[in-house]
């Protein structure tokens, strides 16, 4: 969560609470509702290394309470952040590896390893569809998500057909 | 126990047409209850079509049995099985054939009309499908005023005008964009609920996951046949990991 609160730091600077609010209103259904102690925790953390300043503002009635600004070693990190190419997901992951070592162990066969691989991302796939169905259309940032988390699951699937074809 | 809407018993295709015979479908158990929607998968060259096509009796069986409704199928002469056709199957072609000289709500009245319904029955039939997949505007158009999106979704809309026992739909959200396709997938999950029975060939794994079992073919053969677990959903993050 660190670099989404820097980045929400650079917009404007912001107390805690503030920033739970800005996480919620900016994914909508898209993030999992953030806990407040945690962005606490992971403020505490950014202070700590100097990537965001943390100021008292005095409240009359009420505990003074912290506003947190981004610094400039702060906004350096978001940058690096911002620009470097983002890793995809990986290919080599553990079905890959249950799909090479399995004739190894004698434990399963291959083709019983992908059809259960398949019906589970159909099953997964399921899931995503209910979920679409019932996200508001106007809430795009859950609707990319999906539909993004919808194509990862088409390519799983089709080179899950590929290693089919290759096996018989 | 119900009985089931289609069977196959060790159903065979060769093509012998060429200078070696292709076996594409090589010996296919199949029995499919009232209501399943069925997705079948496989690599292109797996005999998908073939299958639906021979299901659907617009290609002869080599050997093996089909029956439909408790009927025996694979028997019957060409026009007996236009005429179960009409009544009990609809079909969703890969490439749509829809009838060029035809209009849109004529091309999808004109099944009911020939599976017994009454013009008004066909006509709100017509009304309801077109209007499910945003269609009502380009009733009066031609196929060929068609977007090639559009015709498959009427196409698609006419296999379903008949209310037939089952749908077979050979690829049909294969040339949809993404807002066309949720169309359609509106209207399946909807008329499957409703309990209509459905056999449909897809690489769209978005199609596929509105099923509740897959086939899945590979030279010919069946090499999976399972249900297709149904879960629980929470919202979009808490299903889809942020990396
Ligand atoms: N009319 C035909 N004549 C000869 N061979 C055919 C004919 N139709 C399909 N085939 C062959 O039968 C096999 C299965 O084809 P098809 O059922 O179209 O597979 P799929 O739909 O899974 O791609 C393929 O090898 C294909 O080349
Ligand atoms: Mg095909």
């Amino acid at each position: 969560m660190r670099l989404h609160l820097l980045a929400l730091l650079a917009k404007e600077p912001a107390h805690g609470y503030e920033l739970k609010q800005a996480l919620e209103q900016t994914f909508g259904s898209a993030y999992p509702s953030p806990n407040i102690g945690q962005i606490y925790v992971t403020l505490g953390r950014l202070e700590k290394d100097g990537l965001i300043r943390a100021v008292d503002v005095e409240q009359s009635n009420r505990p003074n309470k912290k506003v947190y600004y981004l610094t400039a070693k702060g906004r350096d990190v978001l940058t690096l952040w911002v620009d470097e190419p983002t890793e995809g997901p990986r290919v080599r992951d553990e079905f890959f590896m249950k799909l090479v070592l399995a004739p190894l162990t004698g434990i399963a066969d291959r083709m019983a390893l992908i059809n259960r691989q398949r019906r589970h991302y159909l099953s997964l796939m399921g899931d995503l569809n209910a979920l679409l169905d019932e996200t508001e259309p106007d809430d795009r940032v859950a609707t990319l998500l999906i539909e993004g988390a919808m194509l990862h699951l088409q390519a799983d699937l089709e080179w899950l057909e590929r290693c089919q074809e290759d096996l018989a | 126990m119900t009985h089931a809407v289609l069977k196959t018993v060790n159903l065979v295709k060769v093509y012998s047409g060429g200078a070696v015979p292709v076996h594409a479908v090589r010996g296919v158990d199949l029995v499919v209850e009232p209501g399943e929607f069925i997705a079948v998968m496989g690599p292109s060259g797996s005999g998908k079509s073939t299958l639906v096509h021979m299901l659907g009796g617009l290609d002869a069986r080599t050997s093996g049995e089909i029956w439909v409704d408790g009927k025996r199928a694979d028997t019957l002469s060409e026009s007996a099985w236009a005429l179960l056709r009409r009544k009990k199957i609809g079909f969703v072609f890969q490439f749509f054939n829809l009838v060029a000289n035809m209009t849109v709500t004529d091309n999808v009245e004109l099944p009911a009309l020939l599976g017994g319904a009454s013009p008004r029955v066909a006509r709100e039939r017509r009304e309801h499908l077109l209007g499910a997949l945003n269609l009502t505007d380009r009733a009066d158009a031609s196929p060929a005023q068609l977007s090639g999106g559009e015709q498959q979704r009427v196409a698609l809309a006419r296999a379903l005008a008949n209310e037939p026992s089952v749908l077979l739909a050979d690829e049909p959200t294969g040339n949809l964009d993404s807002r066309n396709t949720r169309d359609v997938l509106r209207l399946l999950s909807k008329v499957h609920k409703d309990g209509q029975t459905i056999i449909m060939v897809t690489h769209d794994a978005r199609v596929a996951g509105l099923a509740d079992r897959v086939i899945c073919l590979l030279d010919g053969e069946i090499v999976d046949d399972g249900r297709i677990a149904r879960r629980r959903t929470g919202t979009a993050g808490a299903v889809i990991d942020l990396r």
